[in-house]
């Protein structure tokens, strides 16, 4: 761990009224790597990255930029620090077609009119940076891709705004065999390009095929962030469900068994 | 990716290309303009052989009239129907913008700008009233313009005193439904909005190709140019006949005055929807309303707008039926102008669903209302018959919305 973490939190707490769903949790991410977040469902996975993207503030807890502390208290904040989230539902117009959703909310004009051209040159730069090949024109309408299609899509647009983390909710959830490689390869390619990759994922299979990092969340606690090669598939699924495997994990009664 | 050698460096650009898109499109469900091209030479055809009357210069400028009034209205709405909501009460607030028209004029002595302004400034205030209840409070637009539709019925009848009919006198208020334009004006105009098409398509297409982007093929924009000429130049030639019946007492020729007014309109407002930041945005609320919040778009204050631009356009219809009729009485924009309105829109193939839709549809979607009610009144049918034939064709252009939306659905 040479390198200073591109974004870093320290002691993140976060309560919805009565119930505590983030205790104490650290979370660091690296630029030209993938870390994978994984964890059970109501791990708290949704609420960190929400407390990262600035929809849910924190309660208490320090988040560092490149080793900035900085504060985070909208969408916009966090986009301004480089933090794109692209959500399980990708937000994408279907009536649209792809230049403009890449630049929806965002785009360029020359006077009064919308500059088209710029914007497309624009968007395919980013799709060929991507080496995304499988769309036909970007002046197709979304509503005529596929599920994969659509998520790269979806990534292209975090990566347009030389965005420096990119955060997947779970990207290959819906999708087949062929385009979740797809996806990977496209999610592995990002963290080649130095970008910092955040991905949650409930499919160890992926997870291993492209992360560096392996950070597992057990209710509300980091339970452990392990190299992806120091650790094997059953010790991760076993930080996942118990919160802890042999040595690592939450030792002295952290989690539910206090 | 199978890349096709050609000198253009972006995929390359061929009508044959384009050709298969559009057939793609049109059985992926997307119709375009075709169901109201089509019931267009339907129905012309079919009145043209029963009554051949209808064929005469004389009815055809009759019907550009007609149709004006529920076309102007038609555009308007298409803003609110392309963000998924409906406005009801487009018809009696082009009823009340009229009757202040009307009261100011002949009651208060207003000069006509005056007057228009007013009523103009009167349509927007109340597509401001009905675009806070909607986005602000949260009133599904159906109820809140259900509710205005009735009030506003009240408050042209208010207006005029429980009824009477008051004329319009006013030389330039009439001459708007009522005046030509002399055939070489005619002739002028014509030129200019066909040049002015043509150069903005060559422009276009020379700036992508510059760029290095695909450009639509000479070709084409010779052929839209073309097909653009020869039907506007046909209208031009048969309008620019003499069709008054009794030529030596008064001459009618020439274009009327409210055909380049539609133009104009036509033209500003398809800028706004396609070239502009604003109605790209309109376009991203109606497709996915989370998305564009997500992407920091101002939904209320869109859906605001929308109902704004919808409410002064149905005062502009309003002031046009005024000058139509010489006159204004509690009917105006009443019975059945707004279904006429929102049948005129959806034929012209704008989605009840929302962003689907363009201010051309209101055009085409109002000419073939406007022939309908026109050849069924040559056939000499009861308006009762005349209704039931409109209802029908509203109905079955939402259906054919509704089927094309689950075609596109399916994929």
């Amino acid at each position: 761990m040479t390198a200073t973490p591109i974004l870093e939190l320290r002691g993140i707490d976060k309560s919805f009224g009565p119930v505590q769903v983030l205790h104490d949790v650290a979370f660091s991410v690296y630029p030209g790597e993938v870390t994978a977040l994984v964890g059970d469902n109501g791990a708290g996975k949704s609420t960190l990255v929400k407390c990262i993207g600035g929809i849910h503030p924190i309660d208490a807890g320090e988040y560092f930029i490149e080793g900035e502390p900085v504060h985070v208290h909208s969408p916009r904040d966090a986009a301004g620090y480089g933090v794109e989230i692209v959500y399980q539902d990708l937000a994408l117009c279907d009536n649209l077609d792809i230049v403009q959703n890449m630049f929806l909310g965002r785009e360029r004009k020359s006077g009064l009119v919308l500059d088209e051209a710029t914007m497309e040159e624009m968007a395919a730069k980013t799709l060929d940076g991507l080496s995304v090949r499988t769309v036909q024109s970007i002046r197709q309408l979304v509503s005529s891709l596929s599920g994969g299609q659509r998520q790269t899509v979806a990534i292209a647009k975090a990566v347009l705004w030389n965005s420096k983390i990119v955060i997947l909710d779970e990207p290959t959830a819906a999708l087949g065999v062929a385009q979740t490689a797809q996806v990977l390869e496209l999610v592995r390619r990002l963290a080649d390009n130095g970008l910092a990759v955040v991905l949650i994922s409930h499919n160890m299979n992926d997870v291993f095929a492209v992360s560096d990092r392996i950070a597992a969340l057990y209710l509300g606690r980091m339970a452990a962030q392990l190299k992806t090669s120091d650790i094997t598939h059953a010790q991760i699924v076993e930080l996942i469900t118990s919160g802890r495997s042999g040595d690592l994990g939450l030792q002295n009664g952290n989690g539910a068994k206090a | 990716m199978s890349v096709v050698t050609s000198k253009s460096p972006a995929a390359p650009v061929t009508l044959k290309s384009l050709g298969r898109g559009y057939f793609d499109r049109i059985r992926g469900g997307d119709l375009g303009a075709l169901p109201a091209v089509l019931g267009l030479l339907v129905l012309c055809t079919t009145f043209s052989i029963m009554r051949p009357v209808f064929l005469s210069s004389l009815n055809f400028a009759n019907l550009l009239t007609q149709g004006a009034a529920l076309t102007v209205i038609a555009m308007g709405l298409i803003f609110v129907l392309l963000l998924g909501e409906i406005d009801l009460s487009a018809g009696y607030a082009s009823g009340v913008c009229a009757a202040m028209l009307a009261v100011l004029l002949t009651q208060h002595g207003w000069p006509w700008y005056a007057a228009v302004l007013a009523s103009l400034v009167t349509g927007a205030v109340i597509g401001l009233a009905l675009g806070v209840l909607v986005a602000k409070l949260g009133i599904p637009s159906f109820v809140v313009t259900l509710a205005a539709f009735l009030a506003f019925q009240g408050v042209v009848l208010l207006m005029l005193k429980e009824g009477t009919n008051i004329s319009i006198r006013d030389s330039t208020i009439l001459a708007i439904s009522n005046n030509n334009m002399t055939p070489t004006l005619s002739w002028a105009a014509l030129a200019l909005g066909v040049l002015g098409y043509a150069a903005t398509q060559l422009w276009r297409a020379r700036r992508r190709k510059q760029r290095g982007l695909s450009a639509e093929p000479l070709t084409l924009i010779a052929l839209r140019v073309g097909i653009l000429t020869a039907i506007a130049g046909t209208a031009v030639y048969v309008l620019n006949q003499e069709r008054s019946r009794n030529a030596i007492i008064v001459s009618l020729k020439g274009v009327p005055i409210i055909v380049p007014i539609i133009g104009v309109l036509l033209v500003g407002l398809t800028f706004v929807l396609r070239r502009t930041k604003y109605g790209r945005h309109i376009y991203a609320v109606g497709g996915n309303q989370e998305a564009a919040r997500r992407a920091g778009i101002n939904v209320d204050a869109l859906r605001i707008s929308a109902f704004v631009i919808c409410s002064t356009m149905a005062a502009i219809g309003g002031v046009i039926a005024a000058s139509r009729a010489d006159s204004v009485d509690p009917n105006t924009g009443g019975s059945n102008v707004l279904l006429y309105a929102v049948g005129a829109a959806v034929i012209g193939g704008t989605s009840l669903f929302g962003g689907k839709g363009r201010i051309l549809d209101a055009v085409l979607g109002g000419a073939v209302v406007a022939v309908i009610i026109n050849g069924m009144g040559l056939m000499g049918y009861s308006s009762g018959i005349k209704y039931v034939v409109t209802g029908f064709v509203l109905l079955l252009a939402a259906g054919v919305d509704a089927l094309s939306r689950r075609r596109t659905a399916k994929r």
